[in-house]
């Protein structure tokens, strides 16, 4: 079983999480050009180890929150926190 | 490892050295012989002396023989006209039919594990072509057709088994996603129509289709030409078919950079420190498609997500049919051997992890029994994961990329064993000549570029 480390209400069941992905800032979209727009909607690094990414706690206290989480082994640590 | 090598093997090295000129490039061959197009004679690829038969299996019994290997090991080259990163059931097949089809055989297969053992060994075997866009459609359908003709191309029994597959419909929308694709699906001439439960019932008896349960049956997309296959085998047969055409298979090798020079591809590095010179790569890598891209600096709009699946101890035949139910997340379909297969959606988040988990075993068993409340008693043998490659429409990148040289046969996502056959004819065509073949037009990178997405979820077996 996966527990992430929820910053409000503490360890949880995944199940209980929606993963909403990445972190990819958005672009400014009066300004953004069509590849940077594109960018922000589709690519990501999908990276094979510590990546930083948004979950939603929707069955919980509903609040997005970052994280940081190896993709490999499913470790988790609170953001920021990934091994340098 | 064989010291000689045979001599139709050797002899289109040194004509051409297949590196990829241009935009207009591909790995082209003067072979006149070579070069073979649409259906190929039965069992062309195995020379006569090794063919399998009933008659070489009665002559093997007589005289208590050790049977050839399906395939041969052979001395990594310093160059190939193509390398094809990823030895699973699409790399076979695309080296497979770049020698059979186009008379390139100077290719390599170069896998980091074992040939079929990536997603190639743990989908479902599922085959159909049931989709929602008529470009795939088409796409899949074509794949079914090589399938069918499968066992007498490669000279290997896949075990194709043409059952008819079911995608239960429990709610009105997806009634209606199923009458849409019933139509798009015969007007490409693919043979599926909207069922009601009496019908159901008499197709699967064990199917609980009463009107009180959670989630009622309220029709399916009856799709009769939809059935199972042996993955193992085709995997096995596609690598002893390419083995026999001079194609290289190198499991255990595995790639850990691509090289590039004014934006061609120029080689590949391995972890065992070999450098293979090469004009031509094609990543056929799906869950860790993205990672081999980077490494020739093409970025992919992929995300890796586990798929779980799950096999029960055998019991005699019951189950005549692939069911399918989007709602409640579940496939199920019965083996040649008895044991029931259950599939699920993609794991809700990325992982490279293949590790199975409770929450998909608690749920699949709780919804098959929603289905089929009389497999209560049965017990499961073993769960296990796969990496799916998903895309943002469901529709697969195939075709050229930025970097001249490097193609793609990637984004397959949960569709990936039943495109196969046709994704390696496809590829091998585009590589060839150049030029993406007429069935993949639609799936390549730039679509992502020109806002053309080929939008496949609406066929996907389950809600993802």
């Amino acid at each position: 079983m996966i527990q992430l480390p929820c910053p409000w209400c503490g360890p949880r069941n995944v199940s209980e999480f929606r993963h909403v992905g990445e972190a990819v800032p958005r672009p400014e979209p009066a300004v953004a050009t069509p590849e940077q727009w594109r960018s922000y909607l589709y690519l990501r690094r999908n990276t094979r180890g510590w990546t930083e990414e948004t979950w939603y706690h929707s069955a919980g206290c509903r609040r997005y929150f970052r994280l940081s989480r190896d993709t490999v082994s499913n470790q988790t640590r609170a953001a920021g926190g990934a091994p340098r | 490892m064989s010291a000689s090598e045979p001599d139709r093997n050797g002899s289109s090295n040194s004509a051409h050295n297949g590196t990829s000129n241009g935009a207009s490039g591909g790995v082209r061959n003067g072979l006149p012989g070579g070069a073979r197009n649409g259906s190929v004679p039965s069992g062309a690829a195995v020379p006569r002396s090794a063919r399998y038969s009933a008659f070489s299996l009665f002559k093997h019994g007589l005289r208590a023989s050790e049977w050839p290997r399906a395939w041969r090991t052979h001395p990594i080259r310093d160059s190939y006209d193509v390398v094809i990163i990823g030895g699973g059931v699409h790399g076979l097949a695309t080296a497979y039919y770049l020698a059979a089809n186009h008379g390139i055989t100077n290719v390599a297969v170069l896998d980091k594990g074992y040939l079929g053992g990536g997603g190639s060994g743990r989908n479902t075997a599922i085959l159909r072509s049931n989709y929602l866009t008529p470009e795939g459609v088409r796409f899949y359908d074509r794949s079914l057709e090589l399938y069918r003709n499968l066992a007498t191309e490669l000279n290997f029994n896949v075990m194709f088994s043409r059952k008819g597959h079911l995608t239960l419909a429990h709610n009105d929308s997806s009634l209606r996603t199923m009458h849409w694709r019933a139509e798009v699906n015969k007007l490409q001439g693919v043979d599926s129509s909207v069922i009601d439960p009496a019908e159901i019932k008499k197709l699967v008896p064990y199917l609980d289709t009463s009107a009180d349960t959670r989630y009622p049956i309220l029709g399916a997309l009856y799709h009769p030409p939809g059935g199972i296959i042996r993955h193992d085998a085709v995997n096995w047969g596609y690598a002893r078919a390419a083995d026999a055409l001079g194609v290289h298979l190198h499991q255990q090798t595995e790639v850990v950079g691509i090289e590039t020079a004014k934006g061609e591809v120029t080689g590949v590095r391995t972890a065992g420190g070999r450098r293979i010179a090469t004009g031509t790569v094609l990543n056929a890598t799906a869950g860790w498609s993205s990672l081999i891209s980077d490494m020739a600096g093409v970025r992919m709009p992929v995300q890796t997500s586990p798929l779980q699946a799950a096999v029960t101890e055998p019991v005699r035949p019951f189950l005549d049919a692939v069911v399918v139910s989007g709602t409640l997340h579940v496939y199920v379909s019965q083996t040649d051997r008895g044991e029931l297969v259950f599939g699920a959606s993609v794991d809700p988040f990325t992982s490279y992890s293949m590790r199975g988990s409770l929450d998909f075993i608690e749920g699949l068993a709780g919804h098959v029994l929603e289905l089929m409340p009389g497999l209560a008693k049965m017990r499961l043998l073993r769960q296990w994961a796969g990496l799916c490659d998903m895309t943002p429409d469901y529709s697969p990148i195939m075709g050229r990329t930025p970097v001249n040289g490097f193609y793609v046969d990637v984004g397959w996502g949960t569709y990936g064993f039943k495109a196969g056959p046709v994704a390696g004819e496809t590829m091998a065509e585009t590589i060839a000549t150049g030029q993406p073949a007429a069935l993949i037009t639609s799936f390549g990178l730039d679509r992502f570029e020109r806002g053309e997405l080929v939008g496949e979820k609406g066929a996907a077996a389950v809600g993802h």
